[in-house]
């Protein structure tokens, strides 16, 4: 499906936690088009500085045209993205880039952390429709409670049962969410595993899955321009270190573990 | 009147464009990445990636950040080469009935000559853009763009290869733009192309660490506008080819502004990656504007800057 350039009209904007904001807004087409693991340019109006598009995953889409991403305020960029009340519109570049492969059987897990947990949820919801729910096993970790609940519940709404883990300890396990990884060990049966999250959690998983011979999607994130492989500024080492490089906007977000570098 | 009647053709030595607006090299990829907003075969023409002889990888990541009003790159040229960009890239703008125009780039005087006598003849290529800004390997890394004696001697050897028009894409990272557009001018140029990226460099505080892995990095987007736009004023004054602006370019009055100081044409680059539909958003504003002002031709404008 070719990317489309729209503005859409704000529906919702909910502040889960504190600078964790959800925003909802009307684009049928698009979300008639989307798919889990695919990324948005957005922009909140014609604004020089900060001047680019910022990169947001797709966190959700109903099949009445909503859509629905999830950020963190970080930067001037979300700043201005988190202040757009129902009624004003979004400028919209999308979808954009690959998604992920959806498995239909076996045992499906998905391991977020953080921001990484957006992109996540379409695709548990995805999942959800093709598997039994004991069949996908959400792995789910954030700062602190107030910001992985609001997420956690959406996943139990789906029928998943999300094992959780919290840096602070308020909610689930007091550590890092690659601790119940163990988990999937003792279970003695094969996995795949479906990742996005801080870059050393995703190696961390990805270690794992190299040493247990498990099948790994990571969805990865860079600076990125324009999002739709013009400006070539989104590189990242490929895992033959010499040969050239991935593009993420281009040949991912989505890529095979064993596709590209873990340095 | 109707867009159609308005002449907003513009000339490139022998070249005539069917409007002024073209994309600038590196931000418009081979055209193919915006097929999805942009008509191409309105554009004046599709300026693309710049090429070299050989494929090139480009420099490790991180290779942008935002900065005020724009950005900083340092890409690294990656580029597929010309032998596969005449095998894979040709064939879809000549589909689409696109002007293209090839920006080529290269270590030597030597590469130059050769990539442009590869380039001449090939069906659906209008015109050759040369990339001065990189630099010479043979002289120690020195940037062709900024010695005349270099810079002409480029020009000179890419003239000597092509029957194509030849346009000089001069680096703003010199003490005197104008004579560096007068060397090349003299060695036989057809049109030069201004401004190239200017050089910048961000740092992170907290690591202390350059924000580009290559440290250094060209910097575009709305911030540069005013330096790109005294330089083609100064440019257009000096030399009698004509010049095509770039710099800073979003909106129509933007490109307005270039054409006013003395452009024949400008060039959309930055604003491709947050508006993708910018270049066409542009034409149909400087539409507008000819017409509210009641003019026929775009070349009424031209250097029509009241000092």
């Amino acid at each position: 499906m070719a990317p489309m350039q729209l503005k859409a009209e704000i529906l919702r904007r909910e502040t889960l936690a504190p600078d964790l904001i959800r925003l909802t807004f009307l684009a049928p087409d698009l979300a008639a088009a989307a798919r889990p693991g695919q990324f948005l340019m957005l922009r909140a109006g014609a604004v020089r500085d900060p001047l680019l598009r910022r990169p947001l995953s797709i966190h959700q889409i109903t099949t009445s045209g909503w859509v629905q991403v999830l950020f963190k305020v970080v930067g001037q960029g979300t700043r201005l993205l988190a202040a757009l009340a129902p009624g004003q519109t979004l400028d919209v570049v999308g979808p954009l880039g690959n998604h992920f492969a959806l498995k239909s059987g076996g045992n499906l897990c998905l391991i977020g952390g953080g921001m990484g947990i957006a992109p996540l949820y379409f695709l548990a919801r995805e999942l959800q429709r093709r598997n039994p729910p004991e069949r996908v096993v959400p792995l789910l970790g954030a700062r602190t409670a107030k910001e992985l609940r609001p997420l956690a519940d959406d996943f139990v709404a789906l029928g998943l049962e999300p094992r959780l883990a919290t840096d602070d300890g308020t909610l689930g396990h007091h550590g890092l969410v690659i601790d119940h990884l163990s988990e999937l060990l003792v279970s003695g049966k094969p996995w795949h595993i479906y990742t996005c999250g801080p870059y050393p959690m995703m190696r961390a998983v990805v270690k794992l899955c190299r040493e247990q011979g498990w099948h790994c999607q990571v969805s990865l994130e860079t600076m990125m321009a324009c999002g739709i492989s013009a400006c070539l500024g989104c590189a990242i080492p490929a895992a033959q270190l010499d040969g050239p490089y991935k593009h993420v906007c281009k040949d991912g977000p989505v890529f095979g573990a064993e596709e590209v570098a873990w340095l | 009147m109707a867009l159609s009647d308005l002449d907003l053709s513009c000339r490139i030595g022998a070249l005539t464009l069917q409007n002024p607006v073209l994309t600038a090299s590196g931000t418009f990829g081979y055209g193919r990445e915006f097929e999805s907003f942009v008509n191409l075969h309105r554009l004046g023409a599709v300026v693309v990636k710049g090429i070299s002889l050989a494929p090139r990888r480009g420099n490790p990541p991180p290779r942008v950040v935002e900065t005020a009003c724009g950005m900083l790159n340092a890409i690294g040229l990656e580029n597929v080469g010309v032998e596969r960009f005449l095998a894979e890239k040709m064939d879809y703008l000549r589909g689409m009935r696109a002007t293209v125009i090839v920006n080529i780039l290269g270590d030597s005087v030597e590469e130059y000559a050769e990539l442009a006598g590869l380039l001449d003849g090939v069906a659906g290529i209008a015109a050759i853009e040369v990339n001065i800004s990189c630099p010479n390997v043979k002289k120690g890394g020195v940037a062709f763009g900024t010695d005349p004696k270099m810079a002409a001697a480029v020009t000179k050897a890419v003239k000597g290869a092509t029957k194509l028009p030849v346009i000089i894409k001069l680096s703003p990272n010199v003490t005197d733009i104008a004579l560096m557009a007068k060397a090349v001018e003299a060695a036989g140029a057809d049109a030069v192309s201004l401004i190239n990226t200017l050089l910048g460099m961000a740092i992170d505080i907290r690591s202390r660490r350059p924000r580009l892995a290559n440290v250094v990095g060209g910097l575009s987007g709305p911030a540069i506008k005013p330096v790109a736009l005294r330089m083609v004023w100064q440019v257009a004054r000096a030399v009698q080819i004509p010049v095509i602006g770039i710099g800073g370019i979003a909106t129509a009055e933007d490109a307005l502004e270039f054409l006013i100081a003395g452009a024949s044409a400008i060039e959309v680059g930055t604003a491709n990656f947050i508006n993708p539909r910018a270049c066409e958003d542009i034409l149909n504003g400087i539409g507008a504007y000819l017409e509210a002002n009641k003019m026929t031709s775009v070349r009424e404008l031209v250097g029509s800057l009241a000092v």
